[in-house]
């Protein structure tokens, strides 16, 4: 085992290999957070009164709040006023690829995400997000045939504000937290999805999209809406840049389902996770949450968390309609110096309503990880039903992981089972696999994936295949 | 093949193997025997390059070069294959994903093409008439919730899949009914070639009826005591190691 440990220092200088800035010219609102600088955005995107009003009651709120400080998690503090909240590429709003900047292309080239290929990739569309602004769309009409409206969150604001007015807060009010306050005031952009009643959208839709400005803060916003009897699933994919500045990314994300709809939400996210020495990192603070407001609505969130130098995130579900179910899969993986405290939400409010988490943890290096999930069971919610699977595993011997589960129940014929496990990965099982001709790497990559098994089997094929490269990618160094 | 020369080794501060040599050629079927606790898995882990036990004296020379230097995943590579007294369970890996990357890992450091999942399948199929094994136990994660048998005949079925030069079993008969010995004694013979050797570790008679060892060796504190032939497995049923304990002191 000793012998394992001095590997780990030796060989945990993974780089990150998507460490790199394009330049190309954008438009950038100097630091600083004002009201005025609300306006600019506002202005800028071009928004309707009501949305300025909105941004400005957000602002207002959110100097009412304090940072909140009960995360398991430590960073120094982040200065609002040197962050600069609107940054876009200066071309945008292009039809063909044909027009966009060839060094953004050449960006995602790198990332591997081809656009070119991209439109082939038999039934993915990609909404590719630059910074603040949608720069190209594709597949836009294949969806249009069958209602499907798929958009850039900020043209949803303009083309269709009495859905934006209807649905937007409805889930995650500005008032809900600090973070998604101070996104409901300045956010910039993402996506909009709206699957109309009956229909089971097509393909998988998905959103690749980094963070490339300098100090510039992230508050993207995606609202995805199925109707009755609706399906589907929305991916998103996140890689950033190499940078010292610590980064700000604070994004909120509502999910709607109505009466027997159905929405699977799959998160891989690969930001820049700072140096072997902790310096850099995303700051990832993220309020991510869906409402089955119908009978027997369906709402999943999977997420593989390998990147940010802080995640702090709870993908959440509030189980309104009679028999509606919500499910929580997740990966964190912390390496080297990152932090995670990562979980969920599930609040059982209708009858015969069924939940189900399934948490990985995976620590090396000097990561920390902690799994804070809250499950509750309100009075009404007759019949409940709530199963959670928290698992931890630890690579090395400087790392760490917790685990924070919250339960309140209110009504007594609701069904807990809950378990949870912490293991090592052991020096028996990579001698195992050495033996057979497999390397200590491979061996690592291999178990891990086996541990997350559970949860990496419910994103679509071919994103569960990325997912495990990273997992592998990520845990490159953590054992010798 | 293997040489095996005044090998010393120990765990901690505590010296196990205390002088073993051993030459095993190509072809030939060595069978190691001894009390609890001589050292007979401890030889094992060490030809496989288990980091826990510090050789401190010695070599162990592979086709001529000493591996003692070499890491375990290179050893396999070279046809060092050892079936674990008590193989481990790897929760979540698919046994047949798992074969398919040895069989790759092995097959690339030899120069052959690593082969496609069709290709693989097709390759099992192809061992399976050989050792007999089910798909079910083929489809679940490695090792986890067989049986003991159900685990030593995995650890046999992998050995026929990669084909190794050099197999140590270590016990590989222990813990096993009847038809599952039988089944074990018939893949390794089917397996047994001129160019292939076989270090069988047992402490059993039993298995010998079937795969008929060329030598018998016992190990005793860390030393080989006595080796003969086929024979000596007998003799040894019959009279206990304390014969062969006190004929040692006597001898030395
Ligand atoms: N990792 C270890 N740490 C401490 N002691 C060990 C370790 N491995 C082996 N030993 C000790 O070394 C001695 C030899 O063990 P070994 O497993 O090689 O015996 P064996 O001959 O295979 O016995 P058995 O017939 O019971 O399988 C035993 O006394 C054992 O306790
Ligand atoms: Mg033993």
């Amino acid at each position: 085992m000793s012998n394992t440990d001095v590997r780990v220092e030796e060989l945990a200088e993974q780089e990150y290999k998507y460490g790199f800035v394009t330049d190309i010219e954008s438009e950038t609102l100097p630091p600083g957070l004002n009201e005025d600088v609300i306006r600019q955005i506002s202005a800028k995107k071009n928004e309707p009164e009501f949305m300025l009003k909105w941004r400005l009651k957000a602002y207002r709120h959110w100097l009412t709040l304090k940072e909140p400080e009960w995360g398991n998690i430590r960073y120094p503090r982040i200065d609002y006023q040197g962050i600069s909240y609107f940054s876009a590429p200066k071309k945008t709003g292009l039809e063909s690829l044909d027009e966009v900047d060839p060094e953004l292309l050449e960006t995602y080239e790198k990332l591997g995400i081809p656009l070119e290929e991209q439109k082939m990739l038999a039934g993915v569309a990609v909404d590719a997000v630059f910074d603040s602004v949608s720069v190209v769309t594709t597949f836009k009409e294949t969806l249009a045939e069958v209602g499907v409206i798929f958009c850039p969150f900020s043209e949803a604001v303009q083309k269709y504000p009495e859905l934006i007015k209807k649905y937007m807060f409805s889930v995650v009010p500005y008032t809900d937290n600090y973070f998604a306050a101070l996104n409901s005031a300045v956010f910039t952009d993402r996506s909009f999805c709206l699957v109309p009643k009956g229909v089971r959208c097509p393909m998988e839709l998905s959103t690749y999209f980094r963070i490339n400005e300098k100090n510039t803060g992230q508050f993207e916003r995606t609202l995805i809406i199925a109707e009755e009897g609706a399906y589907v699933s929305y991916l998103e994919g996140c890689t950033a840049p190499m940078r010292d500045e610590n980064q700000l990314h604070a994004a909120v994300v509502e999910l709607v389902a109505l009466d027997d709809a159905t929405i699977k939400y799959s998160t891989i996210q690969n930001w820049y996770p700072g140096d072997k020495n902790g310096k850099g990192g995303i700051y990832n603070f993220v309020t991510k949450r869906g409402k089955c407001a119908g009978r027997n609505s369906h709402i999943s969130w999977t997420q593989v968390e390998t990147g940010s130098a802080i995640t702090w995130k709870y993908p959440g579900c509030i189980l309104l309609g009679d028999g509606s179910v919500g499910e929580f899969y997740s990966v964190a993986l912390t390496n080297n110096w990152q932090q995670a405290d990562t979980g969920t939400k599930m609040i059982h409010i209708g009858k015969n309503t069924r939940s189900n988490i399934v948490s990985k943890g995976i620590s090396a290096g000097h990561g920390q990880n902690t799994y804070r999930g809250m499950v509750k069971i309100l009075k009404g919610a007759q019949g409940a039903r709530n199963y959670t699977q928290c698992d931890s595993m630890l690579i090395g011997e400087d790392c760490s992981a917790h685990t924070f589960p919250y339960i309140e129940v209110k009504n007594s014929s609701a069904q807990m089972e809950h378990e949870a496990s912490t293991s090592k990965i052991g020096e028996d099982q990579i001698f195992y696999c050495k033996q057979r001709g497999i390397s200590a790497e491979d061996a690592v990559s291999l178990i891990v994936n086996g541990f997350c098994k559970e949860v990496l089997s419910e994103l679509p094929m071919e994103f569960a295949i990325e997912a495990q490269k990273l997992l592998s990618i990520s845990l490159e160094g953590s054992v010798g | 093949m293997l040489e095996i020369r005044n090998l010393h080794a120990r765990v901690d501060d505590r010296e196990i193997l205390k002088g073993i040599n051993l030459v095993v050629n190509p072809g030939e079927v060595h069978s190691i025997m001894g009390p609890n606790g001589s050292g007979k898995s401890t030889l094992a882990q060490v030809l496989a390059g288990r980091e826990t036990y510090v050789v401190t004296e010695g070599e162990v020379l592979l086709d001529g070069d000493n591996i003692l230097e070499i890491e375990p995943e290179e050893r396999a590579c070279r046809g060092i294959f050892m079936a674990f007294q008590y193989p481990v369970e790897i929760p979540g890996v698919a046994n047949t994903y798992f074969l398919r990357m040895a069989l790759n890992s092995i097959r690339k450091y030899n120069g052959l093409k690593e082969l496609k999942p069709v290709e693989f399948v097709k390759y099992v199929k192809e061992k399976m008439k050989i050792i007999r094994t089910s798909d079910d136990l083929l489809k679940r994660s490695v090792n986890e919730g067989f049986s003991g048998g159900e685990k030593k005949r995995n650890e046999i079925f992998q050995m026929a899949l990669l084909e190794p030069k050099l197999c140590v079993l270590d016990e590989t008969d222990s813990g096993l009914d009847i038809d599952a010995l039988k089944l074990v004694a018939d893949g390794v013979n089917a397996m047994r070639s001129p160019e292939r050797a076989f270090i069988i570790i047992t402490h059993y008679q039993r298995l010998l009826n079937y795969v008929v060892p060329d030598f018998v060796h016992v190990l005793v504190d860390g030393k080989l005591v006595k080796s003969g032939g086929k024979e000596l497995a007998l003799e040894l049923e019959e009279k206990g190691y304390s014969w062969v304990e006190n004929s040692s002191q006597s001898a030395a």
